[in-house]
């Protein structure tokens, strides 16, 4: 394989969030194939700049596949063609010579356009304010040790706890669903001793915030799951489901 | 001058927090609720901090630039926190851990902030599990540990390779609460630019709104700064690339002083540079070293593939040096030893400038299963990154520049030298002294923010309660807003031909060259002149394209850069200044025969805390010595 390729990228610009968008097509030449996505988008900036063009705005900060910022929509495809991979963690020996890329932000009405390919994610916040904690003020809590959770159920949690917040679910889902995101708190406090108390409070009260968000009906299509960058399981969703009608069976 | 009153409480170590806590002013809750704190950064320090003064019942505003709490840079830490648990039975304690982390810093830390942090570590881990952390456990269900560089024993606590995820979403889970109780308000995608000075104390700050460009005046009575490290003056860092000194610099210039800011962590395990557009650099998790041996082919210019040369033709130079710590000495001493290998012309890939970290023989002992068990997500960011399996050929890695141990001087208390602006968590310069030990930064932000500023806070605030709120129409707000507008027009209006990255990628190889791993005075001192002319060029020939008033990525980078060119230099004065090896910081000057690093105790047993004396004026030097009451002065061996 070559070192080097050469790219047409097509990338979403909009002014702001007020302005309509439209597609701008740009030649990148002399890509080496072991910079990142990312890289390849600085070094695109880099000339935009040299030419008196603006470059295009887009959310990342660690590079590490952790802090979700980052969020590209590419080639129709949430973080790009690679499972299990990050924005930041795709590199561009996935791609060919003479390609065309696509790039879009995540579309969602829950996530309204702030800059090119920066989107408002805020209403993930609002969901976790309102029930993504267990209450326990800063004090002296028990010893770690007093509460014994088996492996088995410490690592289900983990898996939920491992969602990143980026969104992706949601750009994917073509009903714009949060259900992922949400399901992956719920499941991971529902599973572990310390959840217990709030458990049917949690569920209701995360649902009640997303629904009110703007975010769509989950169908069960698992789109999510499949884009999903740290691959959290639909299994997820099923929880919270099981989690909300036994919520409310009690509130009734 | 800054008065550098470290505020130590009197009486034996082992009480002293104790008794401080016993007796600190308090401030009563009907008081709490008309006093208001400004907490700048989310990370473990921000976060967990902010969380607990909220629940005392504080009015706090809480600032980031990232678009949630949750994504501060404490999110990327991998390997583990540090707690004097002895939940392993295998000879732990407080006073283990306060040694080994004064030891691990090489003498150049604070007595007593290091034996509280210490003390406090116990109560982290049991807060964190309260919250929902998914620690990892045994099978048994209790919680399990691994071991980290330059310890004996094992007292790293650890949720797969995701530790800081999962205690900073603990901690932003406790902030989240509290912003839905509106005892917090947060704002996220800001930047703070300035700190407000009224009569000699901090009251407030400068914000700018990273999405319309607005800049927004906040009042609190009193302002505290959790905003991490400033490694990516290096340019490349295994920082995340927003992570910057202008916090933390803007605090200096209102007269913070600013302790030992040329004590850098550089990380013995990153994967290597590949190429000019390098961004960052990428840590593979020190929890490596457990299993993975270190070596280069023993003879200079061997080219053969690692897996064809057998083990009599490897140098492994670590197990050679330190029979003792063998491939877990601290992460100075492994940084140094890489660069030796590799300028003797031993160093393996296209540039040179790497080591293998080899599992074959642990897959061999321990089997493939248990490997993937303790690494799998490890092996698998190093097989996207650079293509190669690392289950099949040895990893390649290089030092990279990781942690800060310097940062604003704080008392005992936190506080700076200015009243009432507090520094937490990396961006202060405590505990770690010249060398932080691994999984220690996690167990100093939460210590500080959970355990330690919620009491001592109250020391100050307990003397403001007859403050009122002040209007932000003052004259110190209006001034200060402008100051920032000033600069941020000059920037814009400069439109020169080099754009912000040229301009930080070279300030970063100059810094690397000549004030990184080793250093010399000559060397010091041509970097010196090359940092100021690179900052006289950035300011005739940045090009920062946009305006003020939108979401502007180019102007936010640029304004970081401006500090980070003044903060190199005052890094290298205080490098030529400390003519002695310690830690990190290694003066050629200053060595053992052996290569070692080499203390001098007699002329260098202080934190140096420089003191802001005006644009283009050289800064003061203040020093703090350093006395050691309950810990022997001795060299650092790890043979
Ligand atoms: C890759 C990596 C791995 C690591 N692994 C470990 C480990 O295993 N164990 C360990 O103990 N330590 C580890 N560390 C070190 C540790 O993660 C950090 O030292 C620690 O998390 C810093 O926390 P903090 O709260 O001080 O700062 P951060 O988490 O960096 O938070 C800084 C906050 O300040 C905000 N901020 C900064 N400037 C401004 C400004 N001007 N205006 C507004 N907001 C601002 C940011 O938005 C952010 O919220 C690792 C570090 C890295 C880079
Ligand atoms: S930039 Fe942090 S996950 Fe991609």
């Amino acid at each position: 394989m070559s070192d080097t390729i050469n790219l047409t990228l097509k990338i979403w610009r909009q002014k702001d969030a007020s302005s309509p968008g439209k597609f701008e097509t740009f030649k990148l030449d002399g890509v080496s194939t072991h910079m990142s996505f990312l890289e390849m988008m600085d070094v695109l900036n880099e000339k935009l700049i040299k030419e008196n063009k603006e470059p295009i705005a887009f959310d990342h900060d660690c590079r590490e596949g952790i802090c979700g910022m980052c969020s590209m929509y590419i080639n129709g495809r949430a973080h790009g063609p690679l499972k299990g991979t990050t924005t930041c963690q795709l590199h561009m020996r996935h791609f060919h010579d003479g390609q065309t890329i696509t790039i879009e932000p995540w579309r969602a009405k829950g996530f309204p356009v702030i800059k090119d390919l920066v989107v408002d994610r805020n209403a993930f916040e609002i969901i976790m304010q309102a029930g993504g904690f267990v209450s326990v003020n800063t004090g002296s809590p028990a010893d770690a040790n007093a509460i014994l959770i088996p492996n088995p159920i410490a690592e289900e949690a983990m898996d939920g706890a491992a969602c990143i917040g980026c969104g992706a679910c949601v750009a994917t889902c073509k009903n714009a669903s949060a259900m992922l995101f949400v399901s992956a708190k719920v499941s991971q406090l529902a599973l572990l001793p310390q959840g217990q108390v709030e458990r049917a409070e949690r569920v209701m009260n995360m649902v009640k915030a997303m629904d009110e968000a703007g975010f769509g009906n989950c169908t069960n299509t698992g789109a999510c799951e499949a884009e999903c960058p740290k691959e959290v399981s639909v299994s997820h969703i099923a929880r919270l489901n099981r989690e909300y009608l036994m919520a409310n069976l009690k509130n009734r | 001058m800054a008065i550098l009153d470290s505020k130590i409480p009197k009486g034996p170590l082992a009480e002293k927090w104790t008794k401080y806590r016993s007796t600190v002013k308090l401030v009563n809750p009907a008081n709490k609720r008309h006093l208001e704190i400004i907490v700048v950064g989310s990370g473990l320090a921000g976060a967990s901090a902010a969380a607990s003064l909220a629940e005392l019942g504080y009015k706090v505003k809480v600032f980031c630039f990232q678009d949630s709490p949750r994504r501060a840079h404490s999110i990327a830490a991998q390997g583990g926190i540090n707690a004097a648990k002895n939940y392993q039975n295998d000879g732990d304690s407080t006073y283990r851990l306060f040694y080994d982390t004064i030891k691990g810093g090489d003498f150049r830390a604070r007595e007593a902030n290091v034996y509280r942090l210490a003390e406090v570590s116990a109560s982290i881990i049991d807060q964190c599990v309260a919250q929902g952390v998914p620690f990892a456990r045994d099978y048994g269900g209790t919680l399990d540990n691994r071991s980290f560089g330059g310890v004996q024993v094992s007292r790293t606590f650890y949720a797969r390779g995701q530790t800081g995820q999962q205690l900073l979403l603990g901690a932003y889970s406790a902030l989240s609460r509290q912003i839905g109780k509106k005892q917090v308000k947060m704002y996220n995608r800001h930047e703070m630019l300035e700190v407000v000075m009224i009569d000699g104390k901090a009251r407030g700050i400068i914000a700018r709104d990273l999405v319309t460009g607005k800049l927004e005046r906040h009042f609190g009575h009193a302002v505290v700064l959790a905003t991490g490290g400033y490694g990516n003056v290096f340019f490349l860092s295994t920082n995340a690339m927003g992570c910057n000194v202008t916090a933390n610099w803007k605090a200096y210039k209102k007269g913070a002083a600013f302790g030992n800011p040329c004590f850098t962590q550089i990380h013995p395990t990153c994967i290597p540079v590949s190429g000019d557009y390098q961004s960052k650099l990428t840590l593979m998790s020190e929890s490596l070293r457990n299993d993975g041996r270190i070596w280069v082919p023993a003879k200079v210019g061997d080219k053969r593939k690692p897996v064809d040369i057998p083990d009599n033709e490897r140098d492994y130079y670590l197990e050679r040096r330190y029979p003792a710590f063998g491939n877990l000495v601290p992460r100075d001493v492994a940084s140094r030893a890489a660069k030796q290998v590799c300028d003797e012309g031993k160093g393996v890939g296209p540039s040179g400038l790497a080591v293998y970290l080899d599992f074959r023989d642990s897959i061999k002992r321990l089997g493939k299963d248990v490997i993937t068990a303790r690494y799998g997500n490890l092996f698998e960011m190093y097989e996207k990154i650079t293509g190669e399996d690392p289950y099949q050929t040895p990893m390649r890695i290089y030092p990279a520049v990781h942690y800060t141990m310097g940062g604003l001087w704080v008392d005992y208390n936190l506080m700076t030298t200015v009243q009432g602006l507090y520094a937490l968590g990396e961006c202060n310069f405590s505990d770690h002294g010249a060398n932080r030990l691994g999984a220690s930064a996690l167990m100093q932000g939460l210590a500080d923010g959970y355990y330690v500023i919620p009491y001592t806070i109250g020391d100050y605030l307990s003397g403001e309660i007859l403050t009122k709120p002040i209007p932000t129409d003052h004259q110190a707000f209006a001034e200060a807003e402008n100051n920032v507008k000033e600069r941020i027009d000059k920037l814009l209006s400069i439109k020169g031909n080099q754009s912000v990255d040229d301009l930080h990628k070279r300030l970063g190889k100059v810094m690397w060259d000549y004030c990184g791993m080793a250093r010399n005075e000559e060397g010091l001192l041509k970097a010196k002149k090359m940092v100021k002319e690179i900052r006289e060029e950035f300011w005739k020939d940045v090009k920062v394209p946009g305006g003020a008033f939108e979401f502007n990525t180019e102007l936010e980078k640029a304004c970081r850069v401006a500090d980070f060119l003044e903060l190199g230099e005052l890094m290298i004065d205080d490098a030529l200044n400390r003519k002695e090896s310690c830690g990190g910081h290694f003066r050629e000057e200053s060595a053992t025969d052996k290569g070692e690093a080499k203390r001098d105790d007699a002329n260098f047993a202080y934190v140096s805390a420089w003191e802001f004396q005006g644009d283009n004026q050289p800064a003061k030097l203040n020093k703090e010595p350093l006395i050691f009451e309950e810990i022997h002065l001795a060299e650092r061996n790890y043979e």
